[in-house]
């Protein structure tokens, strides 16, 4: 029983992170239809300012977040403005290749600056605590508190403001929302800038989890976290945050009890049949095509 | 006429061309090294490089090696295999057409050697792999049967893993031994499963035997499974960015079992990046610099005074297999690849920096011993001596 309770505990620290991740997928797809292949670069980048933020200006937690948050959005909307905007009229193939080239930029600019992989100083006191046989560490609580918070504050905001009911506006329709007064650049960068701060606060909390930092700690991460957005219906906040959750416990429970080796192999294989099953994702709506 | 003006210019071009294009006869040694520069492991590219050129500075400072009746300088070319398989097979290819090297060094980690050593033995070139300890390195893939034109400076897997076994078993008294590596991967893969072998076969039971993939960050349901097998020692035959990782993750869900390594544990970056978590861990190498022989001890001096850090592992076997090289072309008496390849062959023993070094029988692999290390006070201790 402790097995399994120390096994679930591991599932949501590694879910709570693809969460954040993929929200930044799913709220760049909800608003632009794009999928923005550089957010897993984006997080790398927020891991490597919280590594800056900890070891150069010796930052607490709490400021060491923001800082990254902050930054990584700047970044994003930066991006968005030079690479993207440029694009919306394009076929959709030009906006993949340049946010594929945008995520290569990205890689290749922070090794040249920093080759050797980083170790990031624990910023968050190592404490631990034994419950049974089940050990809870500081450490796991900050990463599934902050996630769920941030996650908690980002679903009240879409739904219970304007900003956020621009945002749905937008993705509802984006001919019409402009003839009805919604800002829509601006709610583009604001989308972008959310979007990205998250993928930022993953990247302090994964560094803060597996504190080894390299320029391309992005790749496989987006990856998966992309894969959790679509699972959960891509567009879909809420579902970003199921899907999220369930590769990280899928990724878990399969090690937990099975060979450890067939892990890759059956966690996509499920998500494979379940996107058989329902090719929109848990709760995403499937999309008539009208001619 | 514009037409015969155009054919005009174009014969003057390639004739021009072909003119530049005579055979030269070479008056460098042309020594190519492919090295992990950028990547999961830079550490052991940047000691691989810097051995490299202290090696090439020393043979050139005393005018060069002595091959038949002249003296020909060394003339080094690195390239950088950025941590990919594609990209070490690239810079073999590279080396050999283009910069026309004698022979190759390198790569150092085995799933990057395999690739370079294999086109290597395909243009018949001569490739001393300074670290890569992994049988599959030296073997024909196909064929089964040893390469030709690889050989390598250091010992191999099913040694070490008898070594790591019998420690495990000996020195840490373990009965109950659970492994964690990275299945992707031939080392890992390697030399997990040499060391259950001789651990099982000497009365031990692998209690868990978990893998991981390469990149992968998170361990704790792999760690957790092996906590719940309570095993004497846990066993981590991974490279050195990964290591501190699954440590500290093991640390904090409680596991107290000591923790074991093997030669990918050697350089210093292991420290840097794991802090105090692995105080007291052990792990099997290549050389101790603080128990060295004379011959050891010049090198290491020559290294902190070019360099101002102790060489590791990686470095110490990468100067081994230049003096294996620089020996082989001086008993070749000519800069033929053939003759440098077969002049090497016939070296029978060694004694490099590392230790003594037996070629039995024309194998391509050196029989030699091990020492097993112990991390204290934030540095590489020497513990034991094993001999095979």
């Amino acid at each position: 029983m402790s097995y399994l309770l120390q096994q679930v505990l591991n599932a949501l620290q590694l879910g709570s992170i693809y969460a954040l991740i993929a929200l930044g997928y799913t709220m760049v797809y909800g608003i632009l239809t794009m999928i923005n292949f550089a957010h897993g670069d984006l997080f790398m980048v927020g891991a490597f300012l919280c590594f800056l933020s900890v070891v150069f200006l010796k930052l607490p937690f709490v400021p060491t977040l923001l800082a990254s948050m902050v930054g990584t959005a700047l970044l994003g909307v930066t991006i968005e403005r030079l690479a993207y905007k440029p694009l919306r009229q394009a076929p959709r193939v030009s906006a993949i290749i340049t946010a594929l080239g945008v995520g290569l930029f990205l890689e290749n600019f922070t090794l040249a600056l920093s080759p050797y992989p980083k170790h990031i100083p624990s910023f968050v006191p190592d404490i631990s605590w034994m419950l049974g046989d089940v050990s809870i560490s500081l450490l796991q609580i900050v990463v599934i508190a902050c996630s769920l918070v941030l996650m908690v504050l980002l679903d009240l905001m879409v739904r219970r403001t304007m900003t956020g009911m621009a945002m749905r506006a937008i993705s509802w329709d984006k001919t019409t929302a402009p003839l009805m007064g919604v800002p829509v650049d601006l709610i583009i960068s604001m989308t972008f800038a959310i979007g990205t701060g998250l993928g930022g606060v993953a990247g302090v909390l994964y560094g803060l989890a597996y504190p080894v930092i390299d320029p391309y700690m992005g790749i496989m991460v987006g990856w998966k976290a992309f894969i959790s957005a679509v699972v959960g219906g891509i567009g879909n906040i809420r579902g970003a945050m199921i899907g999220g959750y369930i590769l990280g416990a899928v990724e878990i429970l399969v090690v937990a009890f099975l060979p450890s080796t067939y892990r890759d192999f059956v966690a996509f294989g499920l998500l494979l049949v379940l996107l058989v099953f329902r090719p929109h994702g848990i709760l995403g709506k499937p999309t008539v095509q009208k001619v | 006429m514009k037409r015969a003006g155009l054919v005009w210019c174009i014969c003057v071009l390639v004739a021009l061309g072909a003119a530049g294009c005579g055979e030269k006869a070479p008056s460098t040694i042309r020594v190519g090294v492919i090295a992990e520069l950028t990547g999961d492991m830079p550490a052991v590219g940047e000691s691989c490089k810097k051995a490299a050129q202290l090696a090439v500075k020393e043979m050139n400072d005393t005018g060069g090696v002595q091959v038949g009746d002249t003296r020909y300088k060394v003339e080094l070319f690195i390239e950088d295999n950025a941590g990919k398989a594609d990209q070490s097979a690239s810079a073999a290819q590279k080396l050999i057409t283009q910069q026309k090297v004698l022979a190759i060094i390198g790569p150092n980690a085995t799933r990057y050697a395999i690739p370079a050593s294999e086109i290597a033995e395909g243009s018949k070139v001569l490739l001393i792999t300074p670290w890569s300890t992994n049988p599959k390195t030296t073997v024909d893939a196909r064929t089964g049967a040893p390469k030709k034109y690889v050989f390598r400076a250091c010992f191999t897997d099913p040694f070490q893993g008898r070594v790591l076994a019998r420690f495990a078993m000996d020195g840490l008294k373990a009965r109950k031994a659970a492994v964690l590596y990275d299945v992707a991967s031939d080392y890992n893969k390697g030399i997990a499963e040499f060391f259950k072998a001789t651990f099982e076969q000497n009365g031990g039971k692998v209690v868990a035997f978990e893998t991981y993939t390469t990149n992968d960050r998170d361990f704790s349901a792999q760690l957790t499974k092996i906590k719940k097998a309570e095993p004497d020692v846990v066993f981590l035959p991974n490279y050195y960015s990964e290591v501190p990782l699954q440590i500290q993750q093991a640390r904090r869900l409680a596991i107290k079992a000591p923790f074991l390594g093997s030669d990918s544990w050697g350089s210093r970056e292991l420290i840097t990046l794991c802090g105090n978590d692995c105080e007291g861990c052990y792990f099997s190498t290549h050389y101790a610099p603080d128990a060295a022989a004379p011959a050891a001890r010049r090198f290491i001096q020559a290294f902190k005074t070019a360099y101002g850090g102790m060489p590791d592992d990686v470095a110490a076997l990468t100067y081994d297999s230049f003096g294996l090289f620089r020996q082989a072309v001086s008993e070749a008496g000519t800069i033929d690849r053939q003759a440098v390849r077969d002049a090497l062959a016939k070296i029978e023993k060694y004694e490099g920096v590392t230790g003594d070094m037996q070629f039995r029988e024309g194998s391509s692999d050196p029989v030699k011993s091990a020492v097993v290390l112990r991390i204290k006070d934030g540095s590489f201790v020497y513990f034991a001596n094993a001999h095979p």
